[in-house]
């Protein structure tokens, strides 16, 4: 199982903080994203590459083969808008 | 390499912040640094041509303080800089309130206000902060509350720096 965060206005689309995603572990990123798409079938187009920014472990990666771990922290959310 | 973290301050927090104590920060007892240039970003009263009322500011604990040093440890890298801060501010701010400050002191002015505007175009698309504003109607009263899009020149800002 994959734990993972979501921020922002992700968070109000897919209408939690938090998904646990029943997917074995390890779990590549495009993994990650067809499992929310598939548990949100609604919002897919929001989760896909492109649209949602990934970080590992708190920190950003744009490798969609980048594996992560059901002892990593996985956090999805969309482009910053900080400053 | 190493980074002399005693001369960062990296700071999230909800509550406002001081210019003057944070230019005493920069510059009290550092006799090396002839330059001090800083930065403060504020809450706009329109956006998209729309009156903005109040904003929100989330942010990702943890990962936020992260980014903000990793930006701060690049800019060291790229620049002889002497003390740096960032404070950037998150929950609910009114139209004028501060947002953030961003300060450094270099022995001269060049290394200062170009780390400073390295550290801002960085902050604002590399950091995980997300606005979100209330929007008012002609009348004045609240029409609705939406999250704020990134923008591409925030995304095209950093192209320079590459």
């Amino acid at each position: 199982m994959i734990q993972v965060l979501l921020f922002a206005r992700l968070r109000d689309q897919l209408g939690t903080g938090v998904v646990n995603l029943e997917i074995p572990s390890p779990a590549h990123v495009h993994e990650i994203r067809a499992a929310l798409a598939a548990q949100f079938p609604d919002q897919a187009d929001v989760v896909a590459a492109g649209k949602a920014l990934v970080a590992i472990n708190q920190t950003l990666t744009n490798d969609e083969q980048a594996v992560a771990t059901d002892q990593d922290e996985v956090a999805l959310f969309p482009p910053m808008t900080g400053g | 390499m190493t980074v002399d973290n005693w001369q960062d301050r990296i700071q999230v927090q909800t509550a406002d912040f001081s210019i003057d104590e944070e230019y005493q920060r920069l510059s009290a007892n550092n006799a090396e640094d002839g330059a001090v240039v800083f930065f403060v970003g504020r809450v706009r009263d329109r956006n998209l041509g729309d009156q903005v009322s109040l904003l929100e500011l989330e942010h990702y604990p943890g990962m936020t303080e992260k980014a903000l040093q990793g930006i701060v440890d690049d800019a060291r890298c790229r620049w002889q800089l002497g003390r740096v801060s960032v404070v950037h501010r998150v929950g609910t701010m009114n139209v004028e309130e501060q947002i953030v400050f961003v300060g450094v002191s270099s022995a001269h002015r060049g290394n200062a206000f170009e780390a400073a505007e390295y550290i801002m175009d960085y902050l604002k698309s590399r950091a995980p902060f997300w606005k979100k504003e209330r929007i008012l109607n002609a009348a004045g009263d609240v029409q609705e509350e939406r999250w704020v899009d990134a923008r591409d020149s925030d995304a095209a800002a950093l192209e320079r720096w590459v």
